[in-house]
């Protein structure tokens, strides 16, 4: 079973993150987590012979941002769809709030998350609005609350409410992302899970919708796993930042933990093969 | 879900619709059968007009197919009498269940065939008069010329050429039997088309071709049908087929059809068929004309009874043809979509579902619908004739392919990411189905239930084949009169109406495709 790692009880948590934080030589900065809401014990999972993530530890700090990074095909993706469910891990096991996630259980449990895809995913056949109380409808709550509901995730996620009756075609890219994000607000989960939500964004609305998400997770003071490959998106967002390289953890920080105190050499290429030149050029 | 709710609701309006508002009324009454060929409708003309003229309402269920259709018709009660002929009860009907006596002599041994049909419900009457069996015609002048009239007398003649249709040439009460049973000496036989045959027999380059006796091209061709002296060829005899009960439902009407019996010789029968088939007089008036002289009977309205406008004729087969299709079609829709899905889903039982419906699509029209309808009988539902449930069920099996595969390809097919969306929002599988995978889907699947659909109207017009009626039954007859002002009668309508069937889906497109979809690809 899953034990809720709370202060209160937290030897078990903290020798193993101790442990964790010793091979993984971060230094410094590792905060305890008040509360772990999303765990994962030994989760392995591969697609035939490809392992895809490998034997991995990872505890998800409540009310925090936590943004999964690394190369193409590092296995971040998947580590998030494991938290979700929507994958079964190979081996090993996820839980949520002290649940495990099983077959049985995820499809309730999603409930209780909110999911933004690259892309935002949205219902092509339903307008905006359609989309955002599906499950809310389908769940048979109130009308009255449905419809306050939406006027305020609009606010939140700084929409305007007359889009909210097009269909996603008829808008664009940074539209359809605040939809999706007001979709996984909707029923005001406890975690928020983004799998590259600004990627298909051009660089101005990335910029914006940027500013306007990381309003939102703070206003709300959401537990929030967001997945992304670029690490000055990383670093506007975390609270820490898991880098993860060809399936497997190396490091969990802050960006001056990466930048400073690099677990491995990787740490170094990665880090210095994004960072802005003038950045480089000023720490120099 | 609110897509589906508002949909929901048309959908089962639609759905009744379709299948309740009763498109033709049920005829009451006594139903007399007829087979595809000219000489089975003119029997079955006369038929009726005895019994019209008895005052009892039949209906003539007219060209239903061959032997075993009728057959299974009058054994199940689809219909109460037809004309049948002693070789083909003995030889196909009873085959197996008496001692086959190939050549039953005329009129003399009709009692075993009685006692037998008697355990199966059915009443057999006395002969008609004619017996339509294998002949051999020769050009009345070349007979009178070399003085044949029997077909002992060909065997002095051994430089005669013959020409036989192959499947006189191949059967073995045919040629290799007659030509023992006579000792003829002809070397010349060739085999050959029919109706080449006849050509070759004109201008003289044979002298003699196998003939049905009581066939038109006898008269038309001026033959000397020889006389069978040794009675080698089996009899023919025409007889009535009908139900045993008719004696207690109907006993008037029984008695004014048993009538006919021993009044149709074989000049007669030849002339009536050249009538109907060479002058193209319709069969109740060439059926009625022959009561009239021979027996007397003033047909006066009832004859005229058959005959309509083409506008009435095309609209009752449009009714009939509707009929067939909207059944099945239905049928299809309710039965085809869970398959759909459940191919979709259960991709091993996917596999076993795609296969099934596939290869009920191979299997021959005509042998489904000849499959089906023993089944259907043994249900007690009517099997041949107007709403023939055979008809209906084989354009079931028809339509399930378009509509099973488009079901599963669209759900198969749609984006893998907005399937995990669904899946991350956690929505039950089955709101999830509804809500969202079907709905996107929904352009592929109308597809299919158009092809379907268009497909089923084309297929129905093989109802006629099993007498379901509908546009084949113009197409049946023109073919069989080699009429083609009849034939487009059904082929126009049908194409026409397949064509309504497309533009209502262009109609249906716009009410089910989700308007969200239907901006991505305004076609």
């Amino acid at each position: 079973m899953c034990a809720v790692t709370e202060r209160s009880h937290p030897t078990f948590l903290r020798d193993r993150y101790n442990e964790a934080s010793r091979r993984l030589r971060v230094a410094g900065s590792v905060h305890y987590p008040r509360h772990s809401v999303i765990s994962l014990k030994k989760v392995a999972k591969s697609f035939g012979d490809a392992a895809a993530v490998e034997d991995l530890d990872l505890e998800i700090a409540a009310q925090e941002t936590t943004v999964l990074i690394g190369p193409s095909g590092c296995g971040k993706s998947t580590l998030l769809r494991m938290m979700l469910g929507l994958l079964p891990p190979t081996s090993g096991q996820v839980c949520f709030q002290g649940e495990p996630v099983t077959p049985l259980t995820s499809a309730s449990l999603r409930q209780r998350l909110g999911y933004v895809i690259q892309g935002g995913g949205l219902f092509p056949h339903l307008t905006a609005e359609g989309n955002v109380t599906l499950l809310a409808r389908h769940l048979g709550r109130d009308a009255d609350w449905i419809q306050a509901r939406v006027v305020e995730l609009a606010n939140t996620a700084r929409l305007d409410e007359a889009l909210l009756q097009r269909y996603p075609l008829e808008m664009s890219g940074g539209q359809q992302q605040r939809v999706a994000l007001m979709r996984a607000l909707m029923l005001d989960p406890d975690v928020l899970l983004l799998d590259e939500p600004l990627g298909a964004l051009d660089p101005i609305v990335r910029a914006e919708l940027q500013e306007d998400l990381r309003h939102a997770f703070r206003s709300l003071g959401k537990t929030v796993v967001l997945v992304t490959h670029d690490l000055m998106e990383a670093r506007y967002f975390a609270d820490s930042i898991v880098l993860m390289q060809a399936g497997r953890m190396l490091q969990i920080g802050t960006y001056e933990d990466l930048v400073e105190r690099p677990a491995a050499p990787f740490v170094t290429r990665f880090v210095s093969a994004q960072r802005p030149a003038f950045a480089s050029g000023a720490s120099a | 879900m609110k897509w589906l709710r508002s949909r929901a609701a048309l959908a089962a309006i639609s759905v009744l619709a379709l299948t309740l508002v009763p498109l033709s009324k049920r005829v009451d009454g006594f139903r007399v059968g007829s087979k595809k060929f000219t000489e089975s409708v003119v029997l079955g003309e006369a038929v009726t007009l005895m019994a019209r003229n008895a005052g009892v309402p039949v209906l003539h269920a007219r060209e239903l197919g061959g032997t075993r259709v009728l057959f299974e018709a009058l054994k199940s009660g689809s219909i109460d009498v037809y004309a049948e002929y002693t070789g083909t009860i003995a030889e196909e009907i009873l085959a197996g269940s008496q001692p086959s006596d190939r050549s039953p002599s005329p009129a003399a041994d009709l009692e075993p065939m009685r006692t037998a049909l008697q355990r199966l419900g059915i009443g057999l009457s006395e002969p008609l008069g004619f017996n339509n069996g294998y002949g051999i015609g020769m050009l009345e002048e070349r007979a009178r010329e070399l003085r044949i009239e029997t077909l002992s007398d060909l065997a002095s003649h051994p430089d005669l050429a013959l020409g036989f249709s192959s499947e006189f040439m191949d059967r073995a009460d045919g040629w290799p039997a007659l030509r023992q049973a006579y000792g003829l000496p002809q070397p010349n036989v060739a085999g050959m088309d029919h109706d080449l045959a006849y050509r070759q027999l004109t201008s003289g380059e044979i002298d003699g071709v196998d003939v049905y006796t009581t066939d038109a091209d006898i008269e038309y061709y001026g033959l000397r049908v020889l006389e069978d002296d040794r009675a080698h060829f089996p009899r023919y005899d025409a007889v009535l087929l009908y139900r045993l009960d008719l004696a207690t439902r109907a006993p008037e009407l029984l008695a004014s059809i048993l009538r006919l019996e021993g009044t149709l010789d074989e000049r007669s029968m030849r002339a009536m068929n050249a009538k109907a088939r060479l002058e193209r007089i319709p069969e109740s008036q060439v059926a009625g004309s022959f009561l009239e002289d021979t027996l007397s009977i003033d047909m006066g309205d009832a004859r005229d009874a058959g005959t309509k406008s083409v506008g009435a004729r095309i609209w009752r087969r449009t009714l009939e043809h509707l009929q067939l299709v909207r059944l099945s079609f239905v049928l299809a829709v309710l039965i085809g979509l869970p398959l759909g899905v459940l191919a979709a889903k259960a991709s091993r039982l996917g596999a076993v579902i795609l296969g099934v419906v596939g290869v009920i699509q191979t299997i021959p029209a005509l042998a489904l619908l000849v499959l089906l309808i023993q089944p259907v009988a043994a249900l007690g539902l009517p099997s041949v004739g107007a709403g023939s449930v055979a008809a209906i069920a084989a354009l079931f099996l028809y339509s399930l392919l378009p509509i099973v595969r488009n079901t599963c390809d669209g759900l198969r097919s749609l984006s893998p990411d907005l399937q995990e969306s669904a899946r991350a929002l956690g929505l039950p599988a089955s709101s999830r189905l509804l809500s969202i995978e079907l709905p996107l889907a929904s352009r592929t699947i109308l597809a299919g239930l158009k092809t379907a659909l268009v497909l089923n109207i084309g297929f129905a017009t093989l109802g006629a084949l099993i007498g379901a009626g509908g546009y084949g039954q113009p197409i049946l007859t023109g073919i069989r009169l080699d009429d083609h002002g009849l034939i487009l009668e059904g082929a126009v309508p049908a194409a026409a109406m397949a064509l309504a069937a497309q533009a209502l889906f262009s109609v249906l497109d716009r009410v089910w495709i989700p308007k969200g979809l239907r901006l991505a690809n305004p076609a």
